[in-house]
């Protein structure tokens, strides 16, 4: 294996927080209204916050001296480890809490064992984050089923949203060798063990929703692994980093 | 339909700052229902560690005394300043009140 395991959890924690926060930072000031467009970037900030945490520990594991800064604007596309959900793009606002709700259903899960970790540094993190996430979770789960349960056309477009972006919530809970040392550490899960916590958080939501979870185990892959982003993260990463790349370590 | 329906209602925002003090009026926010009104108050109001309690009112539910009636309501109080509890005075042994 090409690099140490534990600086690949932490990037692909990291890498999600990152790219989902500069994702909903496209609502800013574009919100369907002001309570909607400030809760979406209070939850933009708190990911970025999460950011901070999890790629400073990457640095500090890899030894290289890469900060937080480091690793997030002077990496390219295949060094990215965030899952293929986080980049997809925001849509409609209901497409966007769609999969801000399936990101926040595996993120509290996720958190909640990482709390447990051997780790005590990843286990601080995970216990300082999950309180912010908590909060994330309970926002979209009712706003999913504000909208399932909405009107005619919002009911469609939360359908049309889940039906989109389901295929890509399996990798989530996908094992690979990282995540089969990280385990044997007492690091992390592993992540097909969250997998039928993950189908009890969701059930009742969609039910609740009124919306049909679609009947397949197709699962994008190759996010997490880095071996192929969507042509997405390619779009996110220079409006994200043009600043530092322009003018490296400026700061203010 | 009138465009008043497909709006939210509105809430008034009451925020308690900390342990002991009164929740004070902050503002106002739309949102669909009572849950939402709380949590969209926690994402407009506290987000700079304001609050350690929120309470959300529908600004239909409040009632108010008109403006127009300022004379009548206010005035007769103004020139009763022996209502004020300053012409006491206060026995040393009392100490800070």
């Amino acid at each position: 294996m090409a690099a140490d395991p534990l600086f690949e959890l932490l990037l692909r924690m990291g890498d999600n927080t990152l790219i989902l926060a500069q994702r909903l930072s496209q609502w800013c000031g574009h919100g369907p209204t002001l309570e909607e467009d400030i809760a979406l970037a209070n939850i933009a900030l708190d990911l970025t916050g999460h950011t901070q945490l999890w790629l400073g520990l990457a640095g500090e594991v890899e030894g290289a001296g890469r900060d937080a800064d480091g690793l997030a604007f002077h990496r390219d596309v295949w060094d990215f480890r965030n899952t293929l959900l986080v980049e997809q793009p925001n849509g409609d606002f209901g497409q966007t809490i769609m999969r801000q709700y399936l990101f926040d259903a595996w993120h509290v899960l996720q958190l909640e064992a990482l709390r447990e970790s051997s780790n005590p540094q990843v286990a601080e993190i995970a216990e300082k984050a999950i309180k912010e996430v908590s909060y994330h979770q309970e926002r979209s789960s009712e706003t999913v089923i504000g909208l399932g349960d909405g009107t005619e056309e919002s009911h469609a477009r939360m359908q049309a949203a889940l039906d989109l972006l389901l295929p890509y919530v399996g990798e989530f809970f996908a094992n690979d060798a990282v995540d089969e040392i990280m385990k044997e550490a007492g690091i992390a899960p592993l992540p097909d063990s969250l997998r039928s916590a993950f189908d009890e958080q969701i059930t009742p939501v969609m039910q609740a929703a009124t919306l049909t979870v679609p009947d397949t185990d197709f699962a994008h892959s190759g996010g997490k692994s880095g071996r192929q982003h969507s042509e997405h993260l390619g779009h996110i990463l220079p409006q994200m980093q043009w600043l530092q790349r322009a003018y490296p370590d400026a700061s203010w | 339909m009138s465009a008043a329906d497909h709006e939210w209602p509105l809430w008034e925002i009451f925020i308690r700052g900390q342990h002991g003090l009164n929740h004070r009026h902050v503002g106002s926010l739309h949102a669909a229902d009572a849950e939402a009104a709380i949590r969209n108050a926690r994402d407009v109001y506290t987000r700079r560690n304001e609050g350690v309690s929120i309470w959300a009112v529908r600004a239909d539910d409040i009632v108010a005394s008109s403006p127009g009636k300022k004379g009548p309501l206010y005035e007769p109080a103004n020139s009763k300043v022996y209502r004020h509890p300053t012409f006491f005075d206060i026995p040393d042994d009392v100490g800070a009140m």
